[in-house]
């Protein structure tokens, strides 16, 4: 107990993220995942910690699911959406951030239209600061519940074949599933417009190929991503009606697919656009799955950043071991044990600034 | 206060012939122009009054004698591409400050973009400028007018009038002129007032909101990207718009491999096209990006390690002509934002100069051609008298030290902004000593 467990101060991407550092996660969360099936869905381990959820872009599933996560482990939580807020009064995102860092928050989770806002209000916050989403850059937690997901439907990850299809560049939500994926060891294949596929998306790990059959060919898991219509300049696709027709999955793809293939969305949902209703609501669908494990992953995240540390930090420690967290850990032994390395802090960003 | 400059090498590009040239009503006194001879130079009134080799006259009595041993006197250098913020913006950079960077990075001349608030686009602005470039006794100031009236792209500004006060050249700088018809007309009206032409050439239709160099960097940051072509494209049209109307047309900042090669082709076909880049484009890559460091966005972006290697081969060879700082102003209000929001540019004018000498330590260019590419060429490009180091001549010198090892420190700089990714970086070579009109305006010597 007297080694750190998990140096982490921030988790802004996945690109940081090492292999032993994302199981690490998933372990934790599994063992949140109990938590939410209890019919008094809440446990001390945060009680008087304050995580603020800061969104500038709209979002109803990521912000429920802090929201939740948060509630669950007795944290406080507080939600300032764009609207709200004073940016509208022309505020900027530093200025806000100390304000809100004034009241001492211990995280600060951060949604922006913007890639690299969360890198930014690191450097100029104390609290922790989690990524919910930046820009064009990485959505981490989204892949992270990807990666539970997967890993819980087929046991493993390593070897997997995933196809991503879709709007490449414009999507977080496959930049951070790549890196994820790929650094577990799985094969990932891109496929879409050729209008939406980045330059040198390879050199995240990703193959990439115009067939969309050849992508499906095989998956063992087949990832739809929304056509992200606020971010097109028009210029990508010719209408919708097109882009349904020839790169919307449909159970013709699924059929390509391995026999036992999953099917993903990270929502919100085009129904009949990048997905068809009966791949969306058929039986290989993990969709809600991938809901769930958002809680999961994310009361994983706030108990790493704050629960451990409290443990570890502060010399109150008589009360916290008669108080240890709630959820049992039955799979391979406590949490707490660390997986990394010495000096390894992992690609988190440093712990001071 | 009359200089006698002891035992400094004297590096004159202008001057390849091997001896002082002397202008009528001086002593006659020429002596090798080689650089590893040490020289006396004696400044009176302003003015070289006469160079001889070291030890070779008695040094007069009413001289300040300073010893140069080990340093190297240039003629003055001149930047063609800076932005002062006055008229507009003085909280990021006044034309005193940016004049006081000017010569404390060992440049005695400057050449300022239009950009301003508002733009220099009539006479009016430009007498402002010079107004206040003469009250502050510092670098000689050249302004440069826009080609279009307020930079909207849209109507030629008065060339005419602009020029009867003082500009040195036009351009739209950071406004591309994407109407190709205003640019021919601009290349041709120039001739009547034997104005260069300046462009930036960036097609804005070749991407939407791009923000750094369009690349694998772009991509892992997930930030739009600007691929190389939207500046090669427009390279491409002015110089063919160059040969259309029979006129030059002079390539600010280039960044890409497929620009120089375009410029070489060009020059090698007998267009008058010249070009210059900026150190940050031979000194650093789209790399210095990650992390979302505002101090590395500028336009154009920083591109790759095959673009380094070819901007330095241009430079090489000549198809680049000149080094210029892109010297850009800004403060933290608009840096520490997120990096689609933060603003283009950074400060060079303290920098440009030892990032240069990096190059002649690293053995791609002499010292010459170093000089030349910071005094000669660009004065030639902008058809300005060529500084030069002769008998009779304004004493506009600056003095290197090439071994002097320093840290690059922001909070150091005379401009009014910090701006640079060059914090921290160790360079070997600068000024040590500028001296306008025989005054010394800037001492850092030992």
């Amino acid at each position: 107990m007297k080694e750190k467990p998990f140096t982490i101060k921030h988790v802004l991407d996945i690109a940081s993220l090492s292999p032993d550092q994302i199981t690490y996660i998933l372990d934790t969360a599994e063992s949140f995942k109990e938590i939410s099936t209890r019919s008094i869905k809440k446990v001390p381990t945060l009680r008087g910690k304050t995580v603020i959820n800061l969104f500038f872009e709209p979002s109803t599933r990521t912000r429920a699911s802090f929201e939740i996560a948060a509630k669950r482990l007795s944290a406080d939580t507080l939600s300032i959406s764009a609207s709200t807020s004073s940016v509208v009064k022309g505020e900027t995102l530093i200025d806000t951030a100390r304000n809100l860092e004034a009241m001492q928050p211990d995280v600060i989770v951060l949604r922006h239209s913007l890639s690299g806002a969360p890198h930014l209000l690191s450097r100029h916050v104390r609290a922790s600061v989690i990524n919910a989403g930046d820009g064009t850059h990485e959505h981490p937690t989204q892949a992270l519940l990807d990666l539970l997901t997967v890993r819980e439907k087929k046991g493993k990850i390593k070897g997997l074949k995933l196809a991503i299809m879709g709007d490449i560049t414009h999507s977080r939500v496959a930049h951070s599933n790549i890196l994820g994926f790929t650094k577990m060891g799985a094969n990932v294949v891109v496929s879409g417009p050729a209008t939406m596929i980045p330059p040198y998306i390879e050199k995240l790990g990703a193959k990439v190929t115009l067939s969309i059959k050849e992508a499906v060919q095989g998956a063992d898991v087949i990832m739809a991503l929304r056509i992200q219509l606020e971010r097109q300049n028009k210029l990508s696709f010719p209408s919708i009606r097109e882009y349904a027709t020839y790169f919307g999955l449909n159970t013709q793809h699924l059929a390509l697919a391995a026999p036992d293939a999953i099917v993903m969305h990270p929502g919100p949902i085009n129904r009949g656009v990048e997905i068809s209703p009966e791949l969306a609501d058929g039986p290989h669908s993990v969709i809600l799955d991938q809901v769930t494990n958002g809680v999961a992953v994310r009361m994983a995240l706030l108990y790493l950043l704050l629960g451990s540390e409290t443990r570890m930090s502060h010399g109150d420690t008589k009360k916290d071991e008669k108080n240890p967290p709630s959820p049992p850990f039955t799979k391979g032994g406590h949490p707490l044990s660390p997986p990394l390395k010495k000096g390894d802090t992992g690609g988190f960003s440093g712990e001071s600034q | 206060m009359n200089l006698y400059l002891k035992g400094a090498r004297i590096v004159d590009p202008s001057n390849l012939t091997g001896e002082a040239p002397v202008l009528p009503g001086f002593r006659s006194s020429p002596v090798l122009f080689k650089t590893n001879v040490p020289c006396d130079i004696y400044i009176r009134n302003g003015k070289i009054a006469s160079i001889a080799p070291q030890g070779k006259e008695p040094i007069p009595a009413d001289a300040r004698v300073i010893d140069l041993a080990g340093k190297i006197v240039t003629p003055g250098l001149i930047d063609m591409h800076t932005h002062l913020r006055e008229p507009g913006e003085e909280y990021k950079e006044t034309i005193a400050t940016g004049c006081l960077a000017a010569v404390s990075g060992g440049f005695t001349a400057i050449a300022c973009m239009p950009n301003t608030k508002p733009v220099n686009d009539n006479k009016s602005i430009t007498e402002y400028i010079l107004r206040k470039a003469q009250e502050a006794r510092l670098a000689t100031v050249y302004p440069i007018g826009a080609i279009s009236k307020g930079l909207q792209g849209e109507t030629l500004a008065e060339f005419g009038d602009m020029r009867s006060v003082g500009i040195a050249a036009v351009t739209d700088d950071g406004r591309p002129v994407m109407n190709g018809e205003l640019m021919r007309r601009a290349l041709e009206y120039a001739r009547n007032f034997d104005l260069p032409v300046i462009s930036h050439c960036e097609d804005l239709t070749l991407y939407s909101g791009g923000v750094m160099n369009e690349g694998s960097v772009s991509t892992q940051l997930g930030l739009p990207g600007i691929p190389a072509v939207a500046e090669e494209v427009m390279v491409f049209r002015e110089i063919r718009l160059a040969a259309l109307t029979a006129s030059s047309v002079h390539i600010a900042h280039v960044s890409t491999r497929g620009s120089v090669d375009l410029i070489r082709q060009a020059k090698a076909s007998g267009i008058n096209v010249t070009a210059e880049t900026a150190p940050h484009y031979f000194s650093l890559t789209e790399e210095a990006v990650t992390g979302y460091d505002t101090n590395a966005k500028m336009n154009p972006p920083l591109r790759t390690a095959e673009d380094v290697a070819a901007i330095i081969e241009g430079l090489k060879d000549g198809t680049i002509d000149a080094i210029a700082s892109d010297h850009a102003p800004h403060s933290i209000l608009e840096k520490e934002v997120e990096f689609n929001m933060a603003a283009n540019g950074i400060v060079g004018l303290e920098t440009a100069l030892p990032l240069t000498l990096k190059l002649v330590h690293t053995g791609h260019l002499s010292l010459s051609e170093a000089v030349a590419k910071l005094s000669t060429n660009p004065s030639r490009i902008l058809r300005l008298e060529i500084p030069s180091i002769q008998i009779g001549q304004r004493a506009d010198l600056t003095i290197i030290d090439p071994d002097r090892k320093f840290i690059v420190d922001i909070h150091k700089f005379q401009s009014r902004s910090k701006n640079s990714p060059f914090h921290g970086w160790e360079l070997k070579g600068k000024a040590v000593m500028t001296i306008i009109n025989g005054r010394i305006v800037f001492n850092d010597l030992d």
